[in-house]
């Protein structure tokens, strides 16, 4: 798995230079591997692929993900085999029959990411937070996974 | 009859201070309001502002700071949320409301009420 920076097509922080060699890389992963990431390539198409961060600290390896506007009812988190995956759905909201849409640009329905973790977690004391519409998994590390200090002796 | 989003190239100051991320929206019309949802995920009451100055509608959302953790993988911008929209003329300007639930923000925007249809009796 190739890791890429993502940006939403809409935002304008990114220079010419940085958008034709974020499509140049979008285009080279299309080549280098067209079926092994199909869960990633389905956001090409259709579907919902919200943002996905992982970060570490000392103690834990912590995964971010921007989901505004769902209920924890419908959010799924599971570790297994060394891989995170989220999964959800978000439902439109009850609407007067009447009304009109004049702008639909918000993504409603089901959603699937998984991440591979690069560092071994000890699954039974992951804890999930949903608030202000980011789900954080904070995943602490095994022991061995950790960084350990060794303390030198004078010989 | 409708609310437009302003294009960006309509405030190419700001551009060169800050950079924003412009959110996704849904706007709906019933009889008797506009509703504007807007998702901006990470923000919260303390950190939105929603401007209305004239005709024209401006929310700004502001993300915590990212903490200083190393990124292994990183798709998220953190950069705050800014978009304007021209208000039609019709919105009651001084009872907009705006309420941020779970990211989402929600501004509804009622019509002013004469004119609303009003159904008028006809006497002989």
């Amino acid at each position: 798995m190739r890791l890429i920076r993502y940006s939403r097509p809409e935002t304008w922080g990114w220079t010419p230079t940085e958008q034709l060699s974020q499509l140049r890389e979008e285009i080279d992963r299309l080549f280098d591997a067209p079926f092994a990431d199909i869960s990633r390539m389905g956001e090409f198409f259709n579907g919902w692929a919200p943002p996905l961060d992982l970060t570490e600290d000392k103690d834990n390896l912590i995964a971010t993900m921007e989901i505004p506007g769902l209920s924890k009812e419908h959010l799924d988190v599971t570790v297994h085999e060394g891989v995170l995956s989220i999964s959800g759905e978000r439902s439109e909201s009850k609407q007067d029959e009447n009304a009109q849409a004049h702008r639909r640009e918000r993504v409603y329905g089901r959603f699937h990411r998984s991440i591979s973790l690069p560092k071994p977690v000890n699954s039974d004391s992951i804890k999930a937070m949903y608030r202000d519409g980011i789900l954080t998994v904070t995943m602490p590390k095994t022991e061995e996974a950790k960084p350990r200090q060794i303390a030198v002796s004078v010989g | 009859m409708n609310i437009a989003s302003k294009p960006e190239t309509a405030r190419t100051p700001a551009r060169s201070e800050e950079h924003y991320v412009v959110p996704s929206v849904d706007i709906t019309e019933t009889k008797d309001e506009f509703v504007l949802e807007a998702d901006m995920p990470g923000v919260t009451k303390n950190t939105l502002e929603v401007l209305l100055e004239g005709s024209e509608l401006t929310i700004v959302g502001r993300r915590p700071a990212p903490k200083t953790r190393e990124y292994l993988h990183r798709e998220s911008n953190p950069a705050a949320f800014r978009r304007s929209f021209v208000l039609d003329p019709m919105i009651d300007a001084g009872r907009v409301t705006a309420q941020i639930d779970n990211g989402v923000l929600c501004v509804r925007l009622p019509k002013a009420e004469e004119i609303k249809p009003r159904r008028i009796s006809v006497t002989d």
